[in-house]
C-alpha cells in the first residue's frame, strides 16, 4: 500500500521522507520476528472424551451425564525461556462443547521465541465484569452473563444424576466479589523437557485437556447429594468448586511442533 | 468548570449548524441540547462520563423509541416505560409493585429513574453495576418483561426501520447487542433531574424558599444528609433503615454479596421528586411521606444489620422529629419537585 502512495507521490519531499523511514528501519536491524500459536481445548471425564449424555462417575461414585460445559479462557499470556512475558491483548475467549469452533483459536502477533510457560484466568477479570455492554465472547448473548447480578458466568456445567435431590446438576460458577470471587488463574504444566516455538514461519500448536470430573474432586470433593447446582455469583459453592477446577482441571496433553 | 463547557459548545456546533443548513435561521428556536449532555453543576462527577457514550441527538432518539417500545417484552405487552412513568419521575405511582407481563406482580417497588450517570450501581439491591447491563434485569425478569437479548434484537432487526436508525448511528449490519443497549443507555443517562425549586435556590439562579422550607431544609441537613447526601440525596450506600427485625422475604444486598452482614440493606435512594414515588420504600409499604417519617420518629425494630446512624447514645432508635418538624421537613420535600422532568416532551413517547 505504502509503494502504491509512493508511486504516485509527485511530492519529492514526502518521498524522501518515506526514504529516510525505510533506511531507518534497514539500521535497526530487523523488525523483530512475530508468529502465531494455535491453542486447542479438549474437553475429557477422566481418560475418557467428553460427549453430551454418557455417563461418567466422579471420584465420589457419582454417576452423571453432561449437557451443557462452557467456560472463559481469558488474559492468556506466554512466557518465554528468558523469563520475558507476552500478553495477549483483547484476550478473551469461550469455549463451549457445544461448538467445536470455539474450542480452539490462535493467538497472533507473539514474538517469535521459546517458550516455556503458558498462563491463563478461567473466568472473566472484575473490570471486565462490570464494563458495561461487551461484544465478541463477552457479549451477553452468549448466555453466560447474570442480568440481575451484573457479571459473567465463568463456567457453566449442565447435566444430570440420579445422586441429585431433583436430578439436575446445574453448575454455574462465576462471582468477582470477596470473599465469594471465583477469578483462578493457572499455569497448566508443559509435558517434561517441552518448550513451544513461536516463528514467523511455522505455527505451533499447544493441546490442552479439560476434566470436567475434576470439578469435583481436589481440595473440596462434591457429592451430588449434597451439591447439585449453584446459580449464583456469591454462591460458597462455587468457590469450592473453583478452588478444584484451578488445582487441576487444565492439563497441557502435548505441544505440536508447526509444520 | 469543565462540566459547564458542554453547553456553550452545544450551543456554537448548533448554531454553525443552522447557519450551515438553514438560510432562514433566524425564525429557528435554537437547537435543544440532547437530555443528558449538560452536567448540572451542583452535582458529584458523574460515574458513566459522557465520553463513555457521547450524546448526540440520533442515539438518544432510538433509545427513546426503546424504552417506549412494548415489542421488547416476551410477549409484546410490556416496555419499559410501562412501569416508569414520566409525570411520577419515571416510578410507578401508586403501586408497592408494578404489573409485568400476564399480570405478573413484581417483588420490589418500582425505583424512579434519573441521574442513572451519577448511579454506582443500580436497583435496590445494586445487582446491576453498570448502566448498559441493567435493563438486561427488567428485560429478562419473568415477573417483568420476562423478554430475552436474542429475542429483542430479533425483533429489532426484523424492523426496517429499527435497522434504518441504527445504521445511521453505528454503520450497516445486523443490530447488536451492544448497538442496542448503549443507545438505550444513552437515553437512560439523560433523564437528568437538576431544575428542581431546591436546583434553582442552591445554583443561587433565583426562587426562594420560605420561612418553612428554610427550616425543613435545615432539620434535612442535620437529619438525614448524611445518607440522602449530596444534591443526588443519597450517598449510593446500602442500609437496613429498621423496617424489619428479619428478612425471610428480601435479604437485599446480601442477595448480591452473599454477606451475612447485609443482609436487609438497600440502596439509599435519591430523595429527588419523592413527593411523586409513593408508596415508598422497597416495597412499597409506607403509602405517604408522613408515613415514612413516622418511620424514622418512633417505627425503627431492631436488627442484627440496623445502620449505626439509626442507633441513638441512650440506646434508643430512629430520629426523633416533632410533629412540627415533620411538617417543615414535608414541605422541603416538595421543593424537590423538577417539574422539567416529569413535562419535558423530548422525554416522552416518541411521535
Amino acid at each position: 500500500m505504502t509503494f502504491r502512495t509512493l508511486s504516485s507521490c509527485s511530492a519529492a519531499i514526502l518521498c524522501a521522507a518515506t526514504a529516510l523511514l525505510f533506511t531507518a528501519c534497514d539500521d535497526d536491524n530487523e523488525t523483530p520476528a512475530k508468529g502465531k500459536l494455535n491453542v486447542e481445548f479438549e474437553n475429557v471425564a477422566g481418560s475418557q472424551p467428553l460427549n453430551f449424555g454418557s455417563t461418567y462417575t466422579t471420584a465420589a461414585g457419582d454417576p452423571f451425564t453432561v449437557s451443557k460445559f462452557n467456560y472463559y479462557i481469558s488474559n492468556i499470556k506466554l512466557t518465554k525461556t528468558d523469563g520475558t512475558e507476552w500478553a495477549e491483548r483483547e484476550s478473551y475467549h469461550l469455549v463451549k462443547q457445544a461448538d467445536a469452533g470455539s474450542r480452539s483459536f490462535q493467538l497472533t502477533d507473539i514474538p517469535a521465541g521459546e517458550y516455556k510457560k503458558l498462563t491463563f484466568t478461567i473466568g472473566v477479570d472484575s473490570a471486565r465484569n462490570v464494563s458495561g455492554a461487551q461484544t465478541g465472547a463477552l457479549d451477553p448473548l452468549n448466555d453466560m452473563f447474570w442480568t440481575w447480578s451484573t457479571g459473567y458466568v465463568f463456567l457453566k456445567m449442565e447435566g444430570n444424576s440420579p445422586k441429585s435431590p431433583t436430578g439436575n446438576l446445574q453448575f454455574h460458577i462465576g462471582g468477582f466479589r470477596s470473599p465469594n470471587n471465583t477469578i483462578r488463574t493457572v499455569s497448566p504444566g508443559m509435558p517434561a523437557g517441552v518448550t513451544v516455538q513461536v516463528t514467523a514461519k511455522k505455527t505451533s500448536a499447544i493441546h490442552l485437556q479439560a476434566d470436567v470430573l475434576k470439578m469435583f474432586t481436589g481440595p473440596n470433593p462434591i457429592q451430588f447429594a449434597q451439591t447439585s447446582n449453584t446459580g449464583h455469583s456469591s454462591d460458597p459453592n462455587s468457590v469450592k468448586i473453583a478452588a478444584n477446577y484451578a488445582a487441576g482441571m487444565f492439563t497441557i496433553a502435548h505441544v505440536r511442533a508447526g509444520e | 468548570m469543565k462540566r459547564t463547557r458542554t453547553a456553550p459548545l452545544a450551543a456554537v456546533l448548533a448554531g454553525l449548524l443552522m447557519a450551515g443548513c438553514q438560510p432562514d435561521a433566524d425564525v429557528q428556536q435554537p437547537a435543544e441540547a440532547v437530555p443528558g449532555s449538560v452536567l448540572p453543576g451542583n452535582f458529584p462527577t458523574p460515574v458513566y462520563a459522557l465520553e463513555q457514550n457521547s450524546p448526540d441527538r440520533a442515539t438518544f432518539e432510538l433509545g427513546r423509541r426503546l424504552f417506549y417500545d412494548k415489542r421488547l417484552s416476551g410477549d409484546g405487552t410490556v416496555a419499559c416505560s410501562s412501569c416508569h412513568l414520566q409525570p411520577a419521575a419515571f416510578a410507578d405511582p401508586g403501586r408497592a409493585f408494578s404489573t409485568g407481563v400476564q399480570g405478573r406482580l413484581g417483588t420490589r417497588n418500582t425505583p424512579p429513574l434519573q441521574n442513572l450517570r451519577w448511579r454506582r450501581t443500580l436497583l435496590w439491591d445494586g445487582g446491576a453495576s453498570n448502566l448498559e447491563v441493567m435493563p438486561l434485569a427488567p428485560l429478562t425478569n419473568p415477573l417483568e418483561m420476562d423478554g430475552s437479548l436474542a429475542g429483542a434484537l430479533q425483533t429489532l432487526n426484523a424492523d426496517a426501520y429499527y435497522r434504518r436508525r441504527f445504521a445511521a448511528v453505528y454503520g450497516e449490519g445486523p443490530i447488536n447487542s451492544q448497538q442496542f443497549l448503549r443507545a438505550l443507555a444513552q437515553y437512560l443517562a439523560g433523564l437528568t433531574s437538576a431544575n428542581s425549586r431546591y436546583d434553582h435556590y442552591v445554583r443561587r439562579e433565583g426562587g426562594a424558599f420560605d420561612a418553612t422550607e428554610l427550616r425543613g431544609l435545615a432539620i434535612f441537613r442535620a437529619n438525614c444528609a448524611s445518607c440522602h447526601a449530596t444534591d443526588l440525596f443519597t450517598d449510593e450506600s446500602f442500609r437496613n433503615n429498621g423496617l424489619d427485625r428479619s428478612f425471610p422475604a428480601d435479604s437485599g444486598r446480601a442477595h448480591i454479596t452473599g454477606r451475612r452482614g447485609e443482609r436487609g440493606l438497600f440502596k439509599v435512594p435519591s430523595l429527588r421528586n419523592v413527593a411523586l414515588t409513593a408508596p415508598y420504600m422497597h416495597d412499597g409499604r409506607f403509602p405517604t411521606l408522613g408515613a415514612v417519617l413516622a418511620h424514622y420518629d418512633h417505627g425503627v425494630v431492631e436488627s442484627a444489620t440496623l445502620d449505626p446512624a439509626l442507633r441513638r447514645p441512650d440506646g434508643s432508635l430512629g430520629i426523633p422529629l416533632s410533629a412540627q418538624q415533620q411538617a417543615e421537613l414535608l414541605a422541603f420535600l416538595q421543593t424537590l419537585t423538577d417539574e422539567p422532568l416529569l413535562t419535558n416532551p423530548q422525554l416522552g413517547p416518541p411521535q
